[in-house]
């Protein structure tokens, strides 16, 4: 793949920037997050070489926060708010819609690449509950029925 | 500067934008554009009115008229009746849910839900264009900060703070004065003022909605503190999660740059002060202050134990001043209007306003803000215009994962710290969720000891171990196979979690279990003891029955996904239990309102 030269040129460049700031290696992760769409291991050596730090440590950061994935995400990725507010009007049973229309389980990508399915924590649009994000568009006042007509459109964007 | 004779302000918050705000804002400009009033009309797009059910909301001024739930259809309506022709479009005029009024003439503060509010931190939320530093210094912005640097020694402005009785409004309630003077007393070549914008809490979003209306005013809060305590520099620790602040707190910090509003010599005076961003990637337990330290440092956000205080030793080994959002907003006002002036407000030892994010079972879902003292009944009835579709109130849940459900006989309870605290919850970041009747607490419970024990990070072994063993008890009961001396394993694990755990995060895990024991033991007795949910909730403890009220229209029957529904046309139908998937889609699609659970 040629595009992955210049990822890994962007990933260069991005460490070079931000090496001698302190506590560098959150920001540098979150772009790497950014432009690989994951922080596989090699991606993480590279970061550990860069940064003068061990892989250990580099590993121990990417496992602990949620923002970022060791492996790829689907083209969509869907996000269903399990916050309070959201919970108690019903997101539960969208997210059980969603993984029964998408037949993949919370917290795993399809078969097709297409879609990831997160729960996730509270959005901050509690005024709009139950609300799920598909990628940056936000869906607000879901039911179970909405679910289907909403994936659709997706799986027609292909 | 020019003048307009009418301004447009669309709500720019994350809840209008989500409900399609940009493209109002877009179609007004086009429409004023095409009727030739660009030069008349100005369009603004602002932070958040806080009235997030009725959004996404328009307020013209100067009639000050209310619209809500606007689409982009109807602005063609707006701009050809209301700005062209003077005359208010009557059918999109926001509706009072109690009263059912729908009153155009009525101005936004004589509004139920605006009336009984007092906004202090959410002044300018809602009324300047968050993006445009002038019209924040219009509405006296960075007057305090030239007030402090100008006039006033660092020993008075800490006085000020510590005389105003402003108790942190992250959850803990630590007088803020105190933090501040600590950290003035600690001697170092460096110190650091920091802002906890990790708003983790789910339920609660006035800390995003503050970064989104009104940036500038913690980056002036941030100055002054930094003026008070010897720091030059700044980190906000914000959510990736809030993409919209992020955005508007980098625009507000480049323009007070340009502005020399920080930077070198501020107001020409020998004070210097930068401010960094810093981003959080999804962790819960980011939100304690030893945590968030941690994750600015680019490490794992572990709490360490305390002694050594931040105010010692904190960010990079320097002494920190973290504060929250909501605490640094109310700063500004109070260096400028003076201490006297905010004592006014509030309780004898909660002093101010509090911002609560209302939402769950309530008709006005938004951001509220009260003196400190108002009874929960007037936030939830008065301002919340009460439960929707006839429902009984069952709960209402404060204080997020940290707090506690407090049921109706509480409601005349005035909020502020220590009464949320004698009552069994705690005020926490600001979360209000209401629950009614259809809401099971033991599943509530459930609920929030899986986020505890998905955020929990794992370093101490009363919140890795101890949480989950409470939630696999849980799990147990909400599944009916609940066993006599649950609820006593349950008390002994709170307590013992509350007594050992090492961070906030974990002594008050236990607290949604505490406190659901303790005014609806009932229900978890129920589930124990009879295996009955009395919400009518838990699915494995639920069975579905026909009454006498079935037509034999036979849509239920088509519908089951499990064929679990038989019976002939106009003849009353049948669920197998055993069939049953007891997914609700018959009590759905039923017109008669034959099928009930039980």
């Amino acid at each position: 793949m040629p595009d992955m030269k210049e990822k890994y040129g962007q990933l260069q460049q991005v460490i070079e920037e931000l090496k001698d700031q302190p506590g560098a290696l959150m920001p540098v992760l979150q772009k790497a997050q950014g432009i690989f769409g994951c922080v596989p291991m090699d991606v993480q050596k590279i970061i550990a070489e860069g940064l003068g730090v061990t892989l250990s440590e580099v590993y121990g950061v990417a496992t602990f926060y949620a923002q970022f994935t060791l492996e790829p995400a689907g083209k969509y990725i869907i996000s269903v708010c399990m916050g309070t507010a959201c919970y108690v009007k019903g997101s539960q049973k969208v997210l059980d819609k969603l993984s029964e229309e998408l037949n993949v389980p919370v917290g795993k990508t399809s078969a097709d690449g297409l879609f990831t399915l997160n729960a996730t924590r509270c959005l901050g649009a509690c005024g709009l509950a139950p609300v799920m994000t598909v990628n940056e568009e936000v869906y607000g006042r879901l039911t179970p029925d909405d679910i289907p007509g909403i994936i659709a459109k997706y799986r027609e964007l292909g | 500067m020019e003048i307009y004779r009418a301004h447009v302000l669309c709500c720019g918050g994350t809840g209008c934008t989500s409900s399609g705000s940009a493209q109002l804002i877009e179609r007004f400009e086009q429409k004023i554009a095409e009727a030739g009033l660009e030069k008349e009309v100005k369009v603004i797009r602002t932070g958040c009115f806080g009235l997030c059910e009725a959004g996404p909301v328009v307020i013209v001024y100067p009639e000050g008229t209310f619209y809500s739930r606007v689409r982009v259809e109807d602005v063609d309506e707006i701009v050809s009746e209301h700005l062209l022709k003077g005359r208010k479009v009557q059918h999109l005029v926001y509706t009072d849910h109690a009263s059912h009024e729908q009153n155009a003439n009525k101005s936004l503060n004589d509004i139920n839900f605006y009336k009984h509010q007092k906004r202090v931190a959410l002044r300018n939320c809602g009324v300047i264009d968050p993006e445009n530093i002038d019209e924040y210094i219009a509405f006296d912005g960075y007057m305090a900060l030239e007030k402090a640097l100008t006039k006033m020694t660092r020993e008075e402005v800490i006085d000020e703070i510590l005389k105003s009785g402003l108790r942190g409004r992250g959850g803990g309630g630590f007088p803020t004065g105190l933090k501040w003077k600590f950290t003035y007393n600690s001697q170092a070549d460096q110190k650091y003022v920091a802002c906890n914008a990790d708003e983790g809490d789910p339920g609660a979003f006035m800390d995003r909605s503050i970064l989104e209306g009104d940036p500038h005013a913690v980056i002036e809060a941030m100055a002054i503190a930094g003026y008070a305590i010897g720091a030059s520099e700044g980190y906000v620790y914000v959510r990736a999660e809030y993409p919209i602040a992020v955005k508007r707190l980098e625009i507000a910090i480049n323009q007070a740059h340009e502005y020399g509003l920080l930077g070198k010599n501020i107001f020409g005076t020998d004070f210097s002060f930068d401010l960094k961003i810093r981003l959080g990637a999804g962790a819960f337990v980011c939100g304690e202050e030893t945590a968030l330290m941690r994750s600015i440092e680019g490490k794992r956000g572990e709490p360490t134990p305390r002694p050594p205080f931040p105010a010692v030793k904190g960010l990079f080994a320097k002494p920190t001043m973290l504060n929250n959002v909501e605490t640094y907003a109310n700063v500004p006002q109070i260096i400028l209007k003076g201490a006297d002036w905010f004592c006014e407000m509030g309780t004898e030892k909660s002093k101010g306003t509090k911002v609560f994010a209302l939402g769950g079972k309530i008709n006005n879902t938004g951001l509220v803000e009260v003196p400190m003292g108002t009874p929960l009944r007037t936030i939830i009835y008065d301002i919340g215009g009460g439960i929707p579709n006839g429902k009984a109130f069952k709960a209402v849940q404060t204080g997020g994962p940290s707090g506690g459900c407090l049921p109706a006989e509480l409601l005349d309870t005035p909020v502020d710290y220590d009464n949320l605290i004698a009552a069994g919850s705690m005020m926490g970041s600001g979360g209000m969720i209401v629950m009614d009747e259809d809401n099971c607490m033991v599943d509530i419970a459930r609920f929030f000891l899986d986020f505890t024990v998905d955020e929990s990070c794992g370093k101490c072994a009363p919140c890795r171990i101890g949480t989950r063993r409470m939630l696999e008890i849980l799990e147990r009961i909400v599944e009916g196979k609940g066993e006599e001396g649950d609820i006593e394993k349950l008390e002994n694990l709170a307590n013992t979690i509350k007594a050992t755990a090492l961070c906030g995060l974990g002594q008050t895990a236990p607290n949604p279990v505490l406190s659901t024991l303790k005014f609806f033991r009932h229900e978890y007795e129920a589930h124990i003891k009879e295996k009955k949910c009395p919400a009518h909730h838990c699915q494995k403890l639920l069975q579905y029955v026909i009454t006498d009220k079935c037509r034999g229209c036979t849509l239920c029957s088509k519908i089951c996904p499990a064929g679990a529904i038989t019976g002939s046309v106009k003849e009353m139908h049948h669920i197998d239990t055993a069939k049953c998937l007891k997914c609700g889609a018959c009590i759905e699609k039923c017109r008669f309102g034959a099928i009930v659970k039980i």
